[in-house]
């Protein structure tokens, strides 16, 4: 089981090498020069190439690079130009909170798709089966910042029940810290739980067929019981997978909403990063959230394989 | 947010619908987008105020007999902006895709039909691409290159290539054994002549009724890039920013934002669902069940 973990994680050095290198064009090689963009419009051709000079821009890209990946492996990101701050304090600073915002909408989308996919499951075919699958496909046809707006006008404007922008801090008021981010971790909650529900619907679907589930019924067990306690496990190895595929989507979503209800998180310092042509925290975050999303799709890969011994031995 | 979005769409809609429903929804949906076609190419013929011109004196008016739907925030009228905003949408929501039908095909069908290191090489970029939650390398390479709208398409295009790669070499590997193209090779075809002659005449369809399903997804990329301010930049109207700028009237006139978010929806679920239906009957999966 190890073994098979290291293998994977062998390939996961050229993937990861190729995300900073990839990272590293975007920031370095396409139009536009970066001291131009931060000097903007005292650029004289003197003021511009003393610059590149002092940001090492005159020296070959695949030079630059390799400086900047030995830095990056020591844990030294680069400062922003403009604040002076180092990029890497300035995305850990923001992580927790959209760690804590992907973790509550996650949990609230679990919370909604699974007794919903269950049920359908159960009733296949029937009117309710129809109307929540019906549901789910007019749901990816809405966007998340149109759930936002939709959420705010209900439970803002309307309802006045949950603040429509701004973040408390869980150490000040943790109240008023969920508070704040009932809305936007519904918001993704909403976009995530069709995708959820299909899976687990299907793989039940799937499950209740299968000869251990008649036997069970032929027992006599409460169709509750084998609903719950004998489906349920089986069915739910795709809908981790599923999971895990989806926080590249998950991420995207996050940085829409953090930057309609105002949350100090990464998708925030991104947002800024482009408003200020601030070039080093946005190559930090991309590299960071690249890096990231490469990290869980490996781990839920690993989890995968550890769980089902089909894929563990290769068939 | 991306295109393998509309990879759930089309494995959602699997068992979504009711069969018998299909026929009408696809009539509607088909409906929709001609007449949202028509209007947008259209647009500067129908005797329709200027979408950029501001009446401050008029704003966030209830529609009426001059303006139709009413006008924003700004004073500038509705129904003219909600049009032209179809122009953006549909622009970038279909050349970007095309973008990615072309490259991603030709990549893909090389990848299933030659095999060992074309295959090799071209899996490995995409799984390199993929790495990159899409939203986000969309935002920091507009960032970049500057927003304007053929910006706006390469990068979503470029960004859809990998999705499309898939589609067409899983289509083609399914092919690449069968006997009629044994039977080109055998009667002395060039590997060229069996890849456009033969291959892609049964690769088109499905990755057709992927293109649709990619364009509805493309259209919400758009609209989030412009929702947030760095998609096609200000005062063009595109139905993202009008969104987000009727943000600020949610109070009093949430109409404002309420319009194009209820055009954006129908339109993007009607390319689903002709996409969908696409799907439904070119897979052959799908039709032998």
């Amino acid at each position: 089981m190890l073994g098979l973990a290291a293998r994977r994680a062998v390939y996961l050095v050229p993937v990861l090498l190729a995300v900073t290198f990839l990272t590293f064009l975007i920031a370095s090689l396409l139009p536009g020069d970066l001291a131009f963009a931060i000097l903007g419009d005292q650029a004289t051709p003197e003021t511009v190439a003393a610059l590149r000079h002092d940001m090492g821009l005159d020296q070959p890209a695949l030079w630059r690079y390799l400086r900047w990946l030995a830095g990056v492996l020591q844990g030294d990101l680069g400062r922003s130009y403009r604040t002076g701050e180092s990029v890497l304090d300035a995305v850990l600073g923001r992580l927790p909170v959209s760690l804590e915002l992907m973790v509550a909408a996650e949990i609230t989308a679990f919370v909604v798709a699974i007794p919903i996919a269950i049920l359908c499951a159960a009733r296949a075919g029937t009117g309710f089966d129809r109307l929540a699958t019906g549901i789910a496909f007019a749901k990816l046809s809405i966007p998340s910042f149109m759930v936002a707006i939709l959420l705010i006008y209900l439970f803002a404007v309307q309802l006045r029940l949950f603040p429509a922008t701004g973040y408390v801090p869980f150490g000040e008021d943790p109240l008023g810290n969920l508070r704040s981010l009932v809305l936007p971790a519904l918001t993704l909650a909403i976009g995530e739980w069709p995708v959820l529900m299909r899976v687990l619907r299907s793989d039940m679907i799937a499950t209740l067929q299968e000869d251990f589930i008649a036997l069970a019924k032929a027992k006599g067990l409460r169709p509750r019981r084998i609903l719950l306690v004998h489906a349920l496990k089986p069915s739910s190895l795709t809908l981790v997978t599923v999971a895990g595929i989806n926080i590249g989507r998950l991420i995207g979503g996050t940085v829409i909403v953090e930057s309609i209800f105002a949350l100090p998180g990464i998708g925030r310092l991104l947002i800024g990063a482009i408003y200020t042509r601030d070039f080093m925290i946005l190559q930090g975050v991309v590299l960071f959230v690249a890096a990231g999303f490469v990290m869980v799709n490996f781990l839920v890969d690993t989890l995968y394989a550890l769980l089902d011994p089909r894929i563990r031995h290769g068939h | 947010m991306a295109i393998s979005e509309a990879s759930d769409v089309a494995a959602l809609a699997h068992s979504a619908r009711p069969r018998a429903a299909v026929g009408k929804l696809f009539w509607l949906a088909a409906g929709w987008i001609a007449l949202v076609f028509l209007a947008a190419s259209l647009a500067n013929a129908l005797p329709l105020p200027d979408p950029t011109r501001m009446e401050l004196l008029d704003k966030r008016r209830p529609p009426n007999a001059t303006h139709w739907l009413g006008t924003d925030g700004l004073g500038r009228d509705m129904l003219s902006r909600l049009i032209h905003g179809a122009r953006i949408s549909l622009t970038v929501g279909i050349l970007a895709p095309l973008i990615g039908l072309m490259i991603g095909g030709a990549l893909g069908m090389s990848a299933g039909y030659f095999r060992r290191s074309a295959e090799t090489v071209i899996t490995g970029a995409v799984d390199v691409l993929l790495a990159f939650p899409p939203l986000v390398l969309a935002l920091a390479v507009t960032a970049y290159l500057g927003q304007t709208v053929a910006n706006l398409t390469w990068v979503i295009g470029v960004l859809s290539i990998p999705a499309f790669t898939r589609v067409a070499r899983a289509a083609t590997l399914s092919l690449a054994e069968r006997e009629f193209i044994l039977a080109a090779r055998a009667a002395g075809a060039s590997e060229l002549r069996i890849l456009v002659r033969e291959l892609l005449p049964n690769v088109i369809l499905p990755m057709l009724a992927f293109f649709l399903l990619a364009v509805a997804v493309t259209i919400v990329v758009e609209g989030a890039l412009s929702f947030l301010g760095l998609g096609v930049p200000p005062p063009a109207p595109s139905w993202g920013s009008m969104i987000g700028e009727g943000r600020e009237s949610l109070e009093v006139a949430p109409r404002i934002a309420f319009l194009p978010a209820m055009a954006m929806f129908l339109t993007v679920l009607a390319f689903n669902i002709v996409g969908d239906t696409l799907r439904a009957i070119t897979d052959p999966r799908q039709t032998a069940l």
